[in-house]
């Protein structure tokens, strides 16, 4: 682990207004990421968790409190952060390609040298035979995974996943978290990832954060240290030992009653 | 062996498939023909009055007069250009205030009720208003005919605007994309489907507002031939007038079909 701060949360609070009067969605956040880490945030629903998100990536502003990003506050949305949402948002009338290729559009930087570090990461993550195939024509991971491309394109320092795979059948799902979670390592990533399954978070994460209840605050920050052989993969965590011990911590600190 | 017999329940499968198709477009034309020879026959034995209804073969005749004398063209070509101009300025315009409605989210609840007001009036009402401002020629028919065909366009393509995701608006904000990147790389080309949807109704609404103006002002056209023919108590000419009526607007309707086909392969 790396000592490099990348985000720094400081006594965030979050209120959002309506009709009928005023509601405090998060109250008192307070975390360091640093580089190279996973942290997996999860909560009971309607913690707060994806508004957590949406003020880190710069898209609404926090009531009170502040997050700094290498440093700088976070104050419009930044180009050096990628987000990933639940759905994969390919537009359809794109092919891969040009979908993959659409925030560097946007921000003006493409040209030929990044078009072909788009195609051969898309031959890299096995989607090499599909760049002129238009979205519908993909299945559920694949098209999960040109999101992720279209995100890591932008050379994000930090990654935001705000459930990336809920929207996937459990099959795919398993398959392209493991998928996900070793490009994250392999490109030396830092990533925040919201999630409402326990398992995932505990398999991808190297720290995780509990919030309570809305106004959700942070309850816990647990270390994720698993025993496994060699290199660490999401599916190998899964049969570490201690696997099962930090599934139960989780949710007895989870707390749900329903 | 058992893949040979696969091949060949495939191939019966297609067969029936096609046998069909074949079937349902042999039974159209049939119901076509039977419809036009029963109208033939009950002229020629004087079952109806041909006052009244005409006979195919009497439209027929009339249709080559008209075709050798040149007129025909003439009459057709200009309802032509008064639909296709109507309809194409409609579109255009309607598209642009639709995309200022997307804009301003203010103007757009503060017209809301007159655009609904708007739309469901009956506009050939307004017709005769329309061609006293504007004038009595073809500038007066093709402005009826925006004005039928426009407010359907601006509520459709801003209905359809509205409804892109806000989760693909956000994700070109997490781009820092700005609000005119937001409107032409994705609330557009994610409208065309809609768009195109639209143009195959507000066609049909600009040949009503043309076909009206004509009736009310014109020296020609299709919309004139059909008046001058019942004011003279020619049905020949209306009902010839009619069939190229129908035979144009199927065959416009046609080519919007043939143009979302060619572009629109990525949908599904």
């Amino acid at each position: 682990m790396n000592d490099k701060k990348i985000v720094e949360i400081n006594n965030l609070e979050f209120t959002y207004y309506t009709l009928e009067g005023e509601t405090k969605a998060l109250t008192d956040i307070n975390l360091d990421i640093y580089h190279n880490e996973i942290i997996g945030i999860v909560g009971p629903s309607g913690c707060g968790k994806s508004t957590l998100l949406s003020m880190i990536s710069g898209l609404i502003k926090p009531s009170n409190g502040e997050i700094k990003i290498n440093g700088n506050i976070v104050d419009k949305p930044l180009k050096n952060i990628g987000y990933m949402f639940q759905k994969d948002h390919l537009f359809e009338w794109r092919n891969i390609l040009n979908n993959v290729t659409i925030g560097l559009e946007i921000q003006g930087k493409l040209n030929q040298k990044v078009i072909d570090n788009a195609k051969k990461m898309l031959v890299n993550y096995g989607l090499g035979d599909f760049m002129y195939s238009y979205p519908h024509q993909l299945s559920g991971g694949m098209r999960q995974r040109a999101a992720l491309i279209r995100t890591l394109l932008l050379e994000p320092d930090l990654l935001l996943l705000d459930e990336p795979f809920s929207a996937l059948d459990y099959q795919t799902r398993l398959a392209i978290s493991d998928e996900i979670g070793l490009i994250l390592k392999k490109e030396n990533k830092t990533a925040i990832m919201v999630t409402h399954d326990i398992a995932e978070a505990i398999s991808l994460s190297d720290r995780i954060v509990i919030l309570t209840n809305r106004p959700g605050t942070i309850k816990d920050i647990i270390d994720i240290e698993l025993s496994y052989q060699g290199e660490r993969s999401p599916i190998k965590a899964r049969e570490a030992p201690e696997f099962r011990q930090y599934f139960n911590r989780i949710w007895k600190e989870l707390d749900i009653h329903v | 062996m058992y893949n040979d017999n696969m091949i060949k329940n495939h191939k019966e499968f297609l067969k029936n498939v096609k046998k069909r198709n074949r079937l349902i477009l042999i039974t159209q034309v049939g119901l076509l023909v039977l419809a036009i020879l029963a109208w033939e026959l009950a002229a020629r034995f004087n079952l109806i009055d041909t006052f009244l209804t005409s006979s195919p073969s009497a439209i027929w005749k009339l249709f080559i007069k008209y075709i050798t004398a040149g007129s025909l063209f003439h009459h057709i070509g200009i309802s032509v250009v008064e639909t296709i101009v109507g309809f194409l300025a409609g579109t255009i315009l309607g598209i642009i205030i639709a995309i200022g409605l997307w804009w301003s989210d203010f103007w757009a609840k503060v017209l809301d009720p007159y655009l609904v007001i708007l739309n469901s009036l009956p506009k050939t009402a307004l017709a005769p208003i329309i061609i006293i401002w504007v004038g009595a020629g073809y500038s007066g028919i093709i402005v009826t005919a925006i004005s039928i065909s426009i407010v359907v366009t601006i509520m459709n393509m801003h209905a359809s605007f509205k409804s892109v995701d806000s989760d693909k608006i956000r994700l070109l904000n997490t781009f820092g994309a700005s609000k005119s990147q937001i409107l032409t790389k994705l609330i557009l080309p994610g409208s065309i489907p809609n768009l195109i949807s639209t143009i195959k109704i507000s066609i049909g609404l600009s040949w009503v507002g043309v076909i009206v103006g004509e009736f009310l002002v014109s020296k020609a056209g299709i919309g004139y031939l059909i008046v001058y023919g019942s004011q003279v108590f020619k049905l020949d000419i209306v009902m010839m007038a009619v069939v190229i009526l129908a035979l144009i607007s199927a065959l416009m309707y046609k080519i919007i079909a043939v143009v979302e086909k060619k572009f629109l392969n990525w949908i599904e």
